[in-house]
Formats: structure tokens, sequence, C-alpha cells
């Protein structure tokens, strides 16, 4: 019988892989687009600042589809502060300060949200550890077989066949 | 397929780590949502001592609820897209010029609002009490309202003791604040 | 009179359910199966009588008995018949029943299959289903009670309940409230009985998985049972899904199809869980692998489609889908404590008897591979659960409220997802046991490499989103990789019996109901991510008021608005209707119709859009507001969402694999009576 040592390209493969998964969900982040200032904001304008807001009022609608007269209020103060001036930035500002953080759609990563972000990749590298030990133990434990040839797959499709007809 | 020895058992203490950690986790999982479970049943903070918060009026006053002991307070939140508060903005602004010799005070916390909105409406009904926005909606928060109009009445030694939610009436706004005023 | 008997008769449902329970659970420790056998009769009992009782409750709606509560709150004389009809789950008591209804059919099509093997199960199956039916037919009975009605107390106010309280006078209202508005559109008829049949029948493989615990019969037996179940349940929640996000899409008038709404989530979670489970009992099946994982994965699907019906129902999350907060919050919480607990410690307490079989010998195995799969989804699970309980968390340790919205889960899962279509792509190439990952790198090279053409020419012809190029090139990867697999088996046959190329692709399908009915659903998932990639990615919007004759441009395309009417509809609405044209590079293709429809009963409006399809994407208009008849203003906002036709076309390609792979094989039994014992089966390979 032999023995075929583990090739260390499908191990790096999969560890790469999950790196990258990781990495990628760390890392990515929505584009959003830069708006000149104008002196009389486009609607286009307004709803790109709106869009990233949440109704304060109405749980989980968005600031620039929600139909109702508070928040065309609110679309209007957007207008106003884009006339004056005011960056993206500080437009969310003053909506959290004056009406608090959960008008944004997602929260800062600050303090106890940070765990938010955190979590998720976390949770996949811990998984992704387990699963690997488990695989580990097992080929460990495995005694040495004789590889069947590729062919097996026709194999295992008669016996799967045989199996099926007898259910 | 070959006979294969099963692979080892783990050993205990990682196994009863693994027990320790799963059901742990499911605690941890039942108590959170049996907390947002009873915020939700619990409703308005109806009783027991009233939170204390700061309100910054529109006209740059500061207010801060614990300073008012003494006074029975009448703290109403409001907002100009409400269409029910416009029922009762009269009722409250009458109520107000009736007890502010008794030695009442009223509160308007504007939620969520927009402030040049809230001012027309403060002006539209002819509001003279102390009215500020409820910033970062802490002070909602904090007494759980559900929506506006909810006018809250809290007695000279700070307890609530009643919620009204919705427009108010005269009759009843009398009838809640005549015993508290009694000396 | 027909409330009392829908009544009465849910009450004898559920007595005759807890007998059921009781009679299974006798007969199974005293192993007396004449107990088991009369459970059964019980369980196959319900189900008419739960039909009894909707039919009551429907009758009430189609004829306007207002004094009935439920009636007056979801029904109003102008709606017509058939709506009246299915506002049976417009509303939360309804749709309850609803729930119990189809519960109790699924219940008697598990009572009713051949029972002469895995006799051990049955007593435990029938306890397992008859808890869910029972739990849900006293949250009816006890909270929400759709035939309770309406009296005038003695002091003047308006109570509601099942009987006349002391002196209390019933209440017949002139007309009901009527409908909310938004549930009055096709999609959302079928949305709900749709998701609903996905939920409930996810009970019944659950129910399997605990009996094979409880008797220790863990081999595979309980998955070769359960999997044409599972698929079929599968197949309900997706097209729940998937009509949810059509209706959202043609109704809520907001450009879009999914929104990362907490409760979307909550039925999505059992979809990530349901769809992992069904891949890795393949496994088990040909390998006795992954044991632990598809009990676990079981249970967490059973486990998530009660908590997310109780996150819906019970008011517990913020959410424009939610149900109106009622008492069945504190009942609910009870049920998942107790159904949660029992399960984990049913699996800890069978743990070693789920030791697997066989061994992964390599990493790049098709076992190891589905094992990524598994991870894969249950992270996905991970980050969508995490980002729905996070408010609470937030709001119970800092007081503060917080929103947890689509940039955190398209941020979190969009990596994995990708993940999962590469996938996708190497699991159909990759083999059993040991495979050398030379071989499999060799395979996976030439498609990779072929499907790498596509990004490469979308970004020379300008577009430059490096995920969306990504997000192509693995789904042309995956469409390359499926099509070969139909490619290799259809040449494998014709060669060998000499079959004409189409022939041999029917009979390649036929033959393997599964393996290739499974890839036409990956071709399905394929088309669909195209289209989420297109309107998510490329998804472009404007926003402008016009005058009579002014044009707006989007795109290639540009709207002129001609009119806008106003009137009143029948059934209690007033109704804007804007007339629009629209033009692509200059040649006019549609006349749309966006509305504003305006319900005077309940004060709700609706926007509807006017929509242009075509495969390259949709030209998607919504009238936003508009000035008084007589001036001339009107504000339009229009969307264009590209490719976002394959998402509905990819789901019906979905729908069609499912149904191939689920088609049960009455020919292989008559071919397996004709093949003398010991003959090869035709190489089909």
């Amino acid at each position: 019988m032999t023995y075929h040592r583990p090739s260390t390209l499908p191990r790096a493969a999969l560890v790469l892989f999950v790196l990258a998964i990781a990495l990628a969900s760390v890392i990515t982040s929505p584009a959003s687009p830069a708006r000149a200032q104008e002196p009389t904001p486009s609607d286009d304008q307004v709803n790109a600042v709106a869009k990233q807001l949440y109704c304060p009022v109405c749980e989980n609608v968005p600031l620039d589809v929600c139909p109702t007269q508070a928040c065309a209020q609110w679309r209007q103060t957007i207008r106003e502060k884009l006339t004056a001036g005011w960056s993206e930035q500080e437009i969310k500002n003053f909506f959290v300060e004056q009406y608090g953080a959960r008008v944004l759609a997602a929260p800062p990563a600050r303090g106890l949200s940070l765990l938010v972000y955190l979590l998720p990749p976390l949770a996949f590298v811990v998984g992704a550890y387990i699963v690997y030990r488990a695989v580990r133990t097992w080929r460990r434990a495995a005694r040495p077989v004789a590889s069947p040839p590729v062919a097996e797959d026709d194999y295992t499709r008669r016996i799967e066949e045989e199996l099926r007809r007898r259910d | 397929m070959s006979d294969t020895p099963a692979p080892p058992p783990p050993a205990p203490r990682a196994r009863n780590f693994g027990r320790l950690l799963l059901w742990g986790g499911l605690a941890a999982l039942l108590a959170l949502v049996g907390f947002g479970l009873y915020r939700t049943q619990a409703g308005p903070v109806s009783s027991g001592p009233a939170p204390d918060f700061t309100l910054t009026t529109f006209d740059g006053e500061t207010i801060r609820l614990a300073d008012l002991k003494g006074q029975v307070v009448v703290v109403n939140f409001w907002a100009s897209w409400c269409k029910p508060c416009e029922e009762e903005a009269a009722t409250l602004e009458a109520g107000w010029q009736k007890y502010r010799d008794q030695g009442v005070s009223f509160l308007g916390v504007d939620y969520v609002d927009t402030e040049p909105e809230a001012r027309a409406y403060l002006e539209r009904f002819g509001i003279t009490y102390p009215n500020g926005p409820d910033l970062g909606t802490r002070i909602s928060q904090a007494l759980r309202i559900r929506g506006v109009p909810e006018t809250y009445f809290v007695d000279r030694q700070g307890t609530i003791v009643r919620v009204k939610i919705g427009p108010i009436e005269m009759s009843e706004l009398q009838s809640i604040l005549d015993p508290l005023v009694k000396p | 009179m027909l409330a009392n008997l829908g009544f009465a008769i849910l009450v004898i449902s559920l007595l005759v359910s807890i007998y059921g329970i009781a009679a299974a659970l006798y007969g199974a420790r005293s192993r007396r199966e004449a107990w088991v056998l009369s459970a059964r009769q019980a369980m196959l009992l319900i189900w008419p009588l739960v039909t009894l009782s909707a039919l009551c409750l429907v009758t009430l709606l189609v004829t306007n008995h207002f004094e009935v509560e439920f009636v007056y709150s979801v029904t109003s004389r102008s709606m017509p018949g058939y709506l009246k009809a299915t506002a049976l789950w417009g509303g939360q008591a309804g749709s309850l029943l609803f729930w119990s209804w189809l519960m109790a059919a699924f219940a008697s099509a598990a009572g009713l299959r051949r029972w002469d093997r895995d006799r051990e199960f049955l007593p435990w199956v029938i306890v397992v289903v008859l808890v869910t039916l029972a739990f849900f037919l006293s949250l009816i009975i006890l909270f929400e009670n759709p035939f309770a009605r309406l009296w005038a107390a003695p002091a003047g106010e308006t109570v509601k309940a099942m009987f006349a309280p002391r002196g209390a006078v019933l209440v017949t209202p002139g007309d009901g409230q009527g409908l909310n508005p938004l549930l009055r559109h096709p999609g959302m008829i079928i949305h709900p009985p749709m998701l609903y049949l996905g939920f409930v029948s996810f009970v019944i493989p659950y129910a399997f998985g605990m009996a094979a615990l409880i008797t220790r019969r863990t081999d595979d037996r309980w998955i070769r049972v359960t999997r044409r179940w599972t698929l079929v349940a599968w197949l309900f929640l997706s097209m729940g899904l998937v009509l949810g996000g059509r209706w959202a899409y043609d109704v809520l008038g907001w450009g879009g199809y999914w929104g990362w709404d907490p409760v979307e989530i909550a039925a999505f979670m059992p979809w990530l869980t349901g769809t992992a489970f069904l891949h890795s009992v393949m496994i088990q099946e040909k390998r006795g692998m992954l044991k632990h994982w598809n009990m676990l994965l079981v249970i967490l699907t059973y486990c998530l489609v009660i908590f997310g019906t109780f996150l819906t129902r019970s008011g517990v999350l913020s959410s424009v889908h939610a149900f109106a907060q009622s008492a069945i919050g504190p009942a609910f919480f009870g049920f998942i404590g107790l159904s949660f607990a029992a399960s984990l410690a049913l699996l800890l307490s069978r743990w070693n008897d789920l030791r697997g079989e066989n061994q992964l010998t390599s990493l790049l195995s098709r076992e190891s591979l589905f094992l990524l799969n598994n991870l894969l989804f249950v992270s996905i699970l991970v980050a969508c659960f995490w980002g729905v309980i996070f408010p609470l968390i937030s709001e119970l340790f800092t007081g503060q409220k917080v929103t947890v919205g689509p940039p955190f889960y398209e941020r979190t899962t969009g990596p994995m997802f990708a993940g999962l279509l590469l996938l996708m792509g190497i699991a159909p190439l990759s083999a059993w046991g040991r495979t050398a990952g030379r071989l499999l790198g060799r395979l996976i090279a030439w498609p990779l490499a072929a499907s790498l053409l596509v990004p490469l020419g979308l970004a020379l012809s300008g577009t430059h989103n490096p995920a969306a190029l990504l997000g192509f090139w693995l789904a042309a990867f995956v469409t390359l990789v499926t099509l070969y697999e139909f490619w290799r088996g259809a040449l494998a046959r014709r060669r060998i019996n000499k079959e004409a190329l189409p022939v041999a692709l029917w009979n390649l399908a036929g033959r393997n109901r599964r393996r290739y009915g499974g890839y036409i659903i990956h071709l399905g998932v394929v088309l669909m991510a195209i289209g989420i990639i297109g309107s998510e990615f490329f998804q472009q919007e404007t926003q402008g008021t016009l005058a009579e004759g002014q044009q707006i441009t989007l795109g290639k395309y540009v709207m002129t608005y001609d009119s806008l009417a106003e009137f009143n509809a029948p059934d209690d609405r007033v109704v804007a209707r804007a007339v629009t044209t629209v033009y692509r590079d200059g040649q006019k293709v549609a006349e749309l119709y966006p509305r504003r429809d305006f319900y005077y009963i309940t004060q709700q409006p609706m926007t509807i859009p006017g929509v242009y399809s075509s495969l390259e994407g949709d030209f998607y208009v919504l009238l936003v507001g508009w000035e008084p008849i007589g001036s001339s203003g009107a504000t339009f906002k229009i969307y264009l969402n590209p490719l976002i036709n394959f998402l509905w076309g990819g789901s019906l390609v979905f729908v069609l694999g499912t149904l191939v792979a689920a088609w049960p094989d009455r020919e292989r039994t008559r071919a397996a009576a004709r093949v003398p014992a010991g003959a090869l089966v035709p190489q089909v390979k």
C-alpha cells in the first residue's frame, strides 16, 4: 500500500480562501459618490444623502422613499443644509445628534457597535479553525488506504443505484 | 468503502467546555429576547420615579426635570407633523394658564421634528410654556413612549402618576391635576 | 352561530392533538403499537376538523359578518369576493389559523405515508408534529381568536370576546375597515401561503430527525425518507422569499426588492440552514459522514422557523412588516425556550451516536468542499442573526437604539455569497475521497480561465466595479462548469447507448434527476445572481419635477410627462394617475402609468410604479407628488434597474430544476423489475 503525503497545495489554497473571505468582509466598503455643492441642490442630491439615513419615526424605512409628511420635512432640512454648504458627513452628524444613532443605516464602528462588524468575520475564522481541526483529527486517525482509481465515481454511482432500487 | 477506525473522541474537557458554551449561548439568547419582549410588552413608563432629563428649549433655556421637584410637572410629547397633537394644543395652553400659579409646570417635548415647523406650530397655537426638541430621542426613549401625543404627569415628589396616550381633553386634564395640586 | 361552530371545532382539534401526543408517548414507552396507531388516527383527524373551522371563518369573511372582530378588521363591503376570502391571512388571528391548517395538512400527509418500514419513528414524528400544531392551536384559542365578536358592554365601551360578557349586547358594525391596501395585490395573496408552506413543511424533516435521535437510528434512513419533503419544503420557502421580493418591487414603491428588513431576514435564515441541509445530507447518504452537521442543521432550521415566526408576530423587532403587537409574545417565548432546550439536550445526549462512518482523506475532496459549504452558509446565518439581534443588545447595554441595515449585511455576507458561488463551480468537478489537488486544479483551470473573458470584456467596455466584476466572473465560471457537466454526461451516454444528443440529455436528467435537477437549480441561481449583481451595483436613480410636456433623462432613456388624471375608484380609493411616454435612444418604447392610490378609510397611500421591462433592465417610474389639478407640476422618481429580470427569470429556472430533482422515479421500479439480479446498470457517465 502506498501512503500519500498530504499535498500542501490544497491546504494552502483553503487557508487562503478562508483568509480572503474574512479579509474581504472587513475591507470592502460601498462607494459613496462625491457630491458637488450647488446653490440649489437637486432632488437627486437630496436623495443621495437621504438614502443613507433612515426615517426616525417609521421603522426601517430609508429616508428617501418614506412618503410621510415628517419625512418630507426632513428631506427639506437636508435640502436647506446642502444649500448652506454642509457636507454629507456634517448633515449625517446633525441627524444623529437630533434624532439618535438609529437614523444611520449601520451603527458607527465605535464602542459597543464595533462588535457588530467584528463578530461575523471572527465567527467565520473560528468556524473554519474548528472545521480544520476536526478534519485534521480524522485524517490522523485514518489508516492508510489504497487510493481507488478516479473511476470510483462510476462504481459509487452503480452502488447508489442498486441501493436506490432497493428503497 | 473500507472499514476504518472511528476518530478518537475529543478530550472530555473540550467536550464539556463545548456543552457549556452551547447552553450558555442559548441562555444568553433567551435572556436577550426575553428582555426585548419585556420592553415591548411593558409599554410607557407609567409609575415610579420619573427619569431625570435635560431639555434645551427653542428659546435657549435649559431645564432639568430634577430641578422642578416640588412642582407638579406635565410633560407632553408632540410633533408638528402629528395631526392628533393639534387637537390638544389649545387645551394644554389653557391648562398652563390655569394652573401655572398653583405650582404646576408644563414642559413640551418636541419628538423627532424639524425646528422651523416646530416653531410655526408653537406660534400657530400660541403656546407659551417651555418647549424644546428631544435631542437624540433620549427623553422619549427614557420614558418609552410609543408615539405622539402622549402626556406624562409627575407629582411634587418626582413620581410619575399618570400617563395619557392620545390627545387630552380639558375635563380629563383637570381631573388629573386637581388632586395633584391640592396642598 | 358559525363563529361558535368554528371556535368549538378548534377546541376539539386541540383536544384531539393532545390526545394524539399522549397516546403516541404512551404507546412508544410501553411498546404497545395499538396506541401509536390510535395516535396516528388522531393526527389524521385533525386536518378535516381544522378545514371545517377555516371554512367557517372564510364564510364569515365573505358574507360580511362584521360583528366578528376579525372580519371587521380585514374586510369591507366594497372589497371583491376573492379578496375577502384571501383576507384570511390578512391579519394575525386569521393567519395563525391558516398556518395551523397548513401544518395539519402536512401532519396528515406524514401520517398517510407508507409506514411499513421505520415503524419506530412513527410515535416520535407524531409527537413532534402534534406538539407544534397544538401550540399554534392554543395560541389561537387563548390569545388570538379569529371568531371573537364585538360586544357593547353595559358601561358603554366595546369589548372583543368570544362569549358575551355579562349584560353585553352584540355589536354589528355597518362596514368593515377593509384590508390594508398593501395586501390587496396578487403578489401579496400568494406570498404568505407560499412562505407558510415552506415553514410548515420543514417541520416534517425535523420531526424525523428528532425521531432518529430518540430511537438512536442515526444512520441515513431518516434522511432518505425525508429527501423529497426537504426538497419540496425548500422550494416553497425559496419561492415564498422570491414572491415577497417581487411584491415589494411591484407595490411598495421604493424601486427595490430586498431591504434587509429584520422580518425579511427572519424568513431568510431558515432558508440558509435549509439549503445547507439539502446539500449536506448528500454526504451522509453517500459516505455516512457529516451526521452531526445534518442533525444540527435540521434542528436549526426548525428553531429558526419558530423564532422567525415569533419575531414577526410579537412586535419585538421594529419593522414595516411586523404584525401589530399582541399577547402571543410571551407564549411564543415559552415555546421557543422549551423547543430549543429540548432539541439541544437531545442532540447533546446522542452526540456520540452520530459519529461518522468514513474519513475525509483529502482537503479538496467533495466531502471537504461540502463541509466548507456548510461553514459558509452557517457563517452567513451568524452574520444575519447577529445583525437582527444586535439592536436589542445595544438597547440593553447602552440604552441606545441602533439600526443595523443594508451596509452591514452587504459588506458581511457579500464575500461569503461569492465564496458559495465559487464552490458551486468547483464542487461538481471534485471527486469523493482522495482527490489529487493537482487533478482538481487541472479540471478547474480551463473553465476558470475561460470565464475570465467575461469580466475582462466588461471591464474593457466600461464596467469597473471590482465586486461586480468578480461576481460576473464567478457566474460565468459556474455556468461553464455546469454546462460542461451536462455535456460530459450526454456525450458519455451517446457513446454508450448511441443516442442522439438531445435524447441523451433528456435521459441523462431523467436517470439522475437529483444531480441534474440540482445543476438546473444552480443555473437558476446563477441567473438570479446576475440579476442581483446588476440591480444592486448598477442601479441608477433620479428625481425631478416636471410640467406637462417636459422631459427627464436617465441613462439612455428619456421620459415625457404627458398628463395626470384624478378619479375615484370603486373600492374606497382616490387615484391620481399620470401618463408618461418613455423613449430609448430616441425611439418610443412604452407608455407608463405610474399612480398614487389613496385609501380614505384607512388613510393609507400606495404608490404603484409604471415599469418598462426588458432583458437589459427595468425603467421604473414612481409618481411621488403632484400639484392639484389645474396647475402643472408632477414629481417623478425614476429607477433604472439593470438586469433585474434575470432575477425573476432565474427563479423560474430554479422552480424547473426543483421539479426535475423532486420528480418521483416511477419508471425506476419498473426497470428494476426487468433487470435480472446482478446485471450491471448501464453506465451513465
